[in-house]
């Protein structure tokens, strides 16, 4: 882990949302009010400019930026909740442990911050259900040596998570207030989620 | 989408600069952070009141920072609640002693970053939540009951008793009682155009409803054929009456609000269809607010407020403010 791999991660990212934009737009506009796609797109760029600043720093000083970063531009519930994910998770930054060991327990805490700020848990069809069984498998895989298989699985738990939003009714966020009417869509949230995992993952897996 | 824009992503600042030059007699403009404040500072130490939610919903709440009402509010970008940073400088820079109190609609979002930005505040703060709206069932399977057009009675009332130089402690129990007095609930007849998405954001047809529908265009509780006027007040009043219970010859205070896209011809309407409503039942019209002030956009529709009054509600809705959106007897 280092500034330039982050920003790089990052990158791909940015490629893969602008790509799915249409979708995550359409999406929110079914159960939510159309803000989230703008929101995380203005937050990537904001963070992304951080690059010529955080190049050569350590990790958690570039987490903890960019963390600051999206809290600061990006508003509503989203930037709320990844700017905890990424603030929390610089936290835990141990540059003494295996990568696996220290990605995993960096994303399991910036996971449970997000529990808490959102007053949220699983199955309440939000971001959360691709976050919570990603964090859950990094653990169960952090001893395992080989990367691209993590990533490979990590992958498939992200993506089997933003699908299982689509049956579920939404208890938290402004999805909720459709109650039954909000089954039969995915959760915007969980899909934009779920294709930055998905980006960080084909990274990892082409390299 | 026919909008006056020069660039989609200026229309925010560019509407706040025009605010501030409008208003350069009551209030100022920041930016980065960005926020609205009083442009003088209150002769004695006071509680200072601090509101703030997306934008799209104007004059709330910048409309009504001024005496009498807010000191500060600070505007997300549409529909999206502000940073944590701008409740921290809004509050740094109003701040005369007493401590602060946020008033936040029940969003999650709002929620989330005003509590990330009193976790970043050295100074005495309290929250109330406003969730006025009865659309939404209030139970552990939901976010919540909406906070809506009766944000403003709230933050009218609250401003005054904080004018006098109540304590933190007091305003805020002041606030949770009114908020709890106090019930709305809205109806949309067409979706609102979110600049940036360029098209609108729901689907209804022609000759639909969307009954409870939330300030963001969010849908309510149902979709439906379009009614009359005294249908549709018989419904929305309904469901607030219901969730009030007022007494015999209670006396209230009805605030008609349009989202925006409603002439004020048809919310006047929408009072005399209420009014007729609630003589039957013989509950007294005491106190009224007829108009555009929590708005979603330029969406069609609007919502009815009703606020049951008691001398201490009375009294600080009566007395005098100087906002840009609201003023009287000053």
């Amino acid at each position: 882990m280092n500034a330039e791999k982050i920003f790089n991660n990052l990158n791909q990212i940015k490629l893969s949302i602008d790509e799915h934009q249409r979708e995550i737009e359409k999406l929110d506009q079914e159960i939510g009010d159309g803000d989230h796609i703008f929101n995380i797109q203005r937050g990537i760029k904001e963070s992304l400019d951080l690059k010529d600043k955080l190049i050569g720093q350590d990790p958690d000083q570039v987490l903890k930026e960019i963390g600051m970063k999206v809290m600061t531009t990006v508003g509503g519930s989203s930037g709320a909740l990844f700017a905890t994910l990424l603030i929390n998770m610089s936290k835990k930054y141990n540059s003494e442990l295996t990568n696996q060991k220290n990605i995993a327990s960096m994303f399991t805490e910036g996971v449970e911050a997000m529990k808490k700020r959102g007053k949220a848990d699983l199955g309440e069809k939000t971001m959360l259900d691709v976050f919570i069984p990603v964090s859950i498998e990094l653990q169960k895989l952090s001893d395992h040596e080989d990367v691209k298989y993590i990533a490979k699985k990590i992958k498939e738990v992200a993506k089997n998570g933003m699908l299982s939003t689509e049956d579920l009714i939404a208890t938290k966020g402004r999805a909720s207030y459709l109650g039954e009417r909000s089954k039969g869509h995915i959760d915007p949230g969980a899909r934009s989620s779920q294709l930055a995992i998905e980006a960080i993952c084909n990274t990892i897996i082409k390299t | 989408m026919k909008k006056f824009i020069n660039n989609v992503d200026d229309i925010l600042s560019e509407s706040l600069t025009g605010f501030a030059d409008a208003n350069t007699d009551i209030l100022e403009v920041k930016f980065k952070p960005d926020f609205i404040a009083r442009k003088s500072k209150p002769a004695k130490s006071k509680v200072a009141l601090i509101s703030g939610g997306g934008s799209g919903h104007e004059p709330l709440h910048g409309g009504f920072v001024g005496y009498g009402m807010l000191d500060a509010a600070c505007p997300g970008h549409i529909f999206s609640a502000p940073t944590p940073d701008q409740m921290e400088s809004a509050a740094n820079y109003v701040d005369s002693g007493k401590g602060i109190l946020f008033i936040v609609k029940n969003y999650s979002g709002d929620i989330m970053n005003f509590e990330m930005g009193t976790d970043m505040l050295d100074l005495e703060n309290q929250t109330i939540i406003v969730n006025d709206d009865v659309a939404v069932e209030d139970s552990t399977y939901t976010t919540g009951r909406r906070g809506v057009a009766g944000t403003i009675i709230v933050e009218k009332t609250v401003g005054s008793l904080a004018e006098t130089g109540a304590s933190l402690e007091e305003c805020k129990t002041f606030g949770e009682h009114v908020n709890k007095m106090t019930a709305s609930m809205g109806v949309a007849f067409t979706s609102c155009t979110v600049p940036a998405a360029g098209k609108p954001t729901f689907d209804i047809g022609i000759d639909e409803m969307e009954f409870g529908v939330g300030i963001h265009g969010e849908p309510g509780r149902k979709r439906e054929k379009i009614k009359t006027a005294d249908e549709i007040t018989s419904e929305l009043l309904g469901a607030i009456l219901e969730d009030l219970k007022p007494n015999h010859n209670q006396e209230v205070l009805l605030h008609i609000n349009g989202f925006g896209g409603t002439p004020l011809m048809e919310l006047y309407l929408l009072f005399n269809s209420s009014k007729k409503i609630l003589d039957q039942k013989n509950i007294k019209i005491s106190r009224s607010l007829v108009g555009n002030f929590t708005t979603s956009l330029d969406m069609a529709g609007g919502s009815i407020t009703i606020t049951k009054l008691d001398q201490k509600i009375i009294k600080h809705w009566d007395s005098p403010v100087h906002t840009p959106s609201l003023r009287w007897k000053m």
